[in-house]
């Protein structure tokens, strides 16, 4: 599964001025399993972090595995919500609604650099 | 008609769980038909003991009865899986293409994954719903979904989830194999016993005497009944097969046609007719008592009817079968060239029990025979494992029965006493030849006699086993003023015996000719006897003869005389 193809998701959600290529662009997928409340608690604590530390330089798109179930193989998708950040690489992923920024800000590698 | 009703209306009072077959040799038939159908069966064992064979196994004979079915595997990889599961010649790759099969490999990294606050395992239902979707599936197999706790730390969170996938399944109406580490003191790590408790099935391998066996136990199964053992099971080249101890029962056919041993004098001492067809026969002895030789007798009897026979050799090479009952006349080689006979042989070492029990089943499922004959059984004896031993041979005799074939079993008894097995399996079997060493007058000897033989009349006498090159000879009982004499001892009573007889022949004669001399010496007197009353009788003849001729002549002097008297007056008268 060839990362990042948006006709392959459902809703995709760009947050900023496209600058593809650079080496500070972030693409984020985040894999939902319908409208639920822990989906769209991520989806806002995501976007409240990204703001804060990727003010235009991230682009979140959101996988529906309701919609889309075939994707869920690709990343080895088990828990939802999971947070798999496509670029910069490695790829690295992070479940759960995000409640916790301190941790995903960890898992994501921000941590750096906002130092 | 009524019968037909009342059956009908049994079925309606009680609703039996419904099973899916699991093609797995054996198990059927402890649990009645299979795993609860449209329910979750957890299989658990520790590592290696066969878990995922048993769920593949269950998946593969789903897609052979028509019903899809998908492997969610959280360990192996799809390729790992293929190739396993390639050596019990399945191809997985095939079932994939045809859509019968799917099979997805869940990976979880612990590494990978870093948790921040709440979640669940929707993306993993998804990914199963969407596996059971494509293909129309009704089986599952989930290979071992505790590994998942191993990827998330909320074992709380994970427990939840599970129960609801499990819930979920059993709503879809899925027949799911879960598969579960075994615990300390759970029977599965995570305790998921708690969560699928319609069937459990726990695998375990054990290593006693050096020799592993596999076992399988029904730990419950609701709403249905089920053998409650510990079943051994073997993963051979068709799979798994556990082996039930009654899963045949005695409910089988008996015949009333008869099979030769072999040996006439044997035949005639089982009522001049030999075995029953069928029946399972034990020869027991001490060592070089000539159980082999009677083993292979009727191995080669069978095979000249032109049946089929199967000898097990458990303590000798096939070859030195061959030799050793050329010695006695018995050629086996030919019948081994025509296909007739098979010789297997196998050292007891070599395998543990229940892979010798199925080694048997394959080759009489090989050879399709209709003798049986395996020498000896005492060898699979070691250690203290003659209860398993027994209830290996009970599996193997009610199997046999089964399938008619006339089975002999020969058992090395100790010097003076019975084997273990003997007292075991005497119960089993139907006829029991016992050979015993006769050690009298400084040499030993063969004495064969007949146990018991169920259903038939038989000798009650004791015999002697006389091993030549043209065969074994059974030499009628021969009984001395200390019982039944054997070797060199009979030859000397039968002597003994025979001049005894030629004395009494002898004696016998002399008196008749005695006799007969007597005989001749009255009829001699007889006949002087004879002669001399002949004689008086002649001698009183003549008396009475010349007695009346006097008589006569007498009167006829006295009539003359009367006429000369009457003459006189005449002329006197005349004259005057």
């Amino acid at each position: 599964m060839s990362p990042a193809k948006k006709k392959t998701t459902t809703k995709v959600k760009t947050k900023a001025k496209r600058r593809p290529g650079s080496e500070e662009w972030w693409e984020l997928r985040l894999y939902v399993a319908g409208k639920t409340a822990l989906g769209i608690q991520a989806f806002e604590n995501l976007k409240r972090v990204c703001e804060e530390h990727l003010h235009g330089r991230y682009r979140i798109e959101v996988v529906d595995l309701l919609v889309n179930p075939t994707l869920a193989r690709g990343d080895q998708i088990l828990a939802v919500p999971t947070l798999v950040r496509q670029l910069p690489p490695p790829i690295k992923k992070v479940i759960g609604d995000f409640s916790n920024a301190e941790k995903l800000l960890v898992g994501l590698n921000l941590r750096p650099v906002k130092v | 008609m009524r019968k037909a009703r009342s059956k009908s209306a049994k079925v309606r009072t009680l609703p039996v769980v419904k099973k899916a077959a699991t093609g797995i040799e054996g198990l059927d038939s402890i649990t009645g038909g299979g795993f609860p159908r449209g329910r979750a069966t957890l299989i658990c064992g520790g590592p290696g003991c066969g878990k995922t064979l048993f769920g593949m196994q269950f998946i593969m004979h789903g897609i052979a009865q028509g019903e899809p079915g998908v492997v969610i595997s959280f360990e192996e990889t799809v390729d790992d899986l293929t190739k396993n599961v390639a050596s019990l010649g399945v191809d997985l790759a095939k079932m994939v293409r045809s859509k019968k099969l799917f099979i997805d490999h869940v990976r979880v990294d612990r590494s990978e994954i870093l948790e921040t606050g709440g979640y669940d395992l929707s993306g993993l239902f998804v990914r199963i719903g969407q596996a059971i979707a494509s293909i129309g599936a009704k089986r599952i197999l989930l290979d071992t979904v505790e590994v998942l706790f191993s990827g998330f730390s909320n074992a709380a969170l994970l427990r939840a989830e599970l129960e609801r996938l499990f819930r979920w399944l059993k709503d879809e109406g899925l027949t799911a194999v879960v598969t579960g580490e075994r615990g300390d003191t759970t029977l599965t790590r995570q305790g998921l016993e708690e969560y699928i408790s319609d069937c459990v099935v726990t695998l375990d391998h054990r290593v006693s005497e050096q020799v592993m066996t596999r076992r399988a136990r029904v730990v419950k199964y609701r709403g249905s009944t089920h053998g409650t053992n510990e079943y051994p099971f073997l993963i051979g080249e068709r799979g798994i097969s556990v082996l039930p101890i009654t899963s045949v029962g005695l409910d089988y056919e008996v015949s009333d046609s008869r099979v030769r041993t072999g040996v006439p004098a044997l035949d005639e001492m089982l009522g001049g007719k030999g075995f029953f067809r069928g029946s399972g026969v034990l020869v027991s002895g001490t060592a070089g008592t000539g159980k082999s030789s009677l083993a292979a007798s009727f191995a080669a009897a069978a095979c000249a009817r032109g049946e089929r026979c199967l000898y097990l050799a458990l303590e000798e090479p096939a070859s030195q079968v061959v030799r050793n009952m050329r010695s006695i006349g018995l050629q086996l080689q030919p019948l081994v060239d025509q296909g007739l006979l098979t010789i297997v042989a196998a050292r007891p070492t070599l395998l543990g029990l229940e892979q010798h029990l199925v080694s048997i089943h394959a080759a009489i499922e090989r050879t399709r025979p209709k003798v049986l004959v395996i020498d000896p059984i005492s060898s699979l004896i070691f250690g203290d494992n003659s209860r398993e031993v027994k209830s290996m041979l009970i599996r193997l005799f009610d199997y046999l029965k089964l399938k008619g074939i006339t089975s002999v079993f020969t058992s090395l008894s100790p010097p003076g006493g019975l084997e273990e097995t003997e007292i075991g399996v005497s119960s089993l079997i139907d006829s029991w030849i016992e050979v015993r060493e006769v050690d009298r007058a400084g040499e030993r000897n063969r004495a064969l006699y007949i146990l018991k033989s169920r259903g038939m009349s038989h000798s009650n006498q004791v015999r002697e086993l006389l091993i030549t090159d043209q065969g074994l000879q059974l030499i009628d009982a021969v009984v001395g003023p200390q019982g039944v004499v054997v070797g060199s001892a009979r030859v000397a009573q039968q002597a003994e015996e025979q001049t005894a007889e030629r004395q009494r022949q002898q004696s016998a004669a002399f008196r008749q000719r005695e006799l007969e001399r007597k005989r001749r010496v009255i009829n001699a007197q007889i006949e002087a006897l004879r002669a001399e009353l002949l004689g008086s009788e002649d001698e009183l003849r003549r008396e009475v003869e010349s007695s009346e001729r006097e008589d006569g002549a007498r009167r006829h002097q006295r009539q003359r005389m009367r006429q000369t008297k009457l003459g006189a007056k005449r002329s006197a008268s005349e004259q005057s």
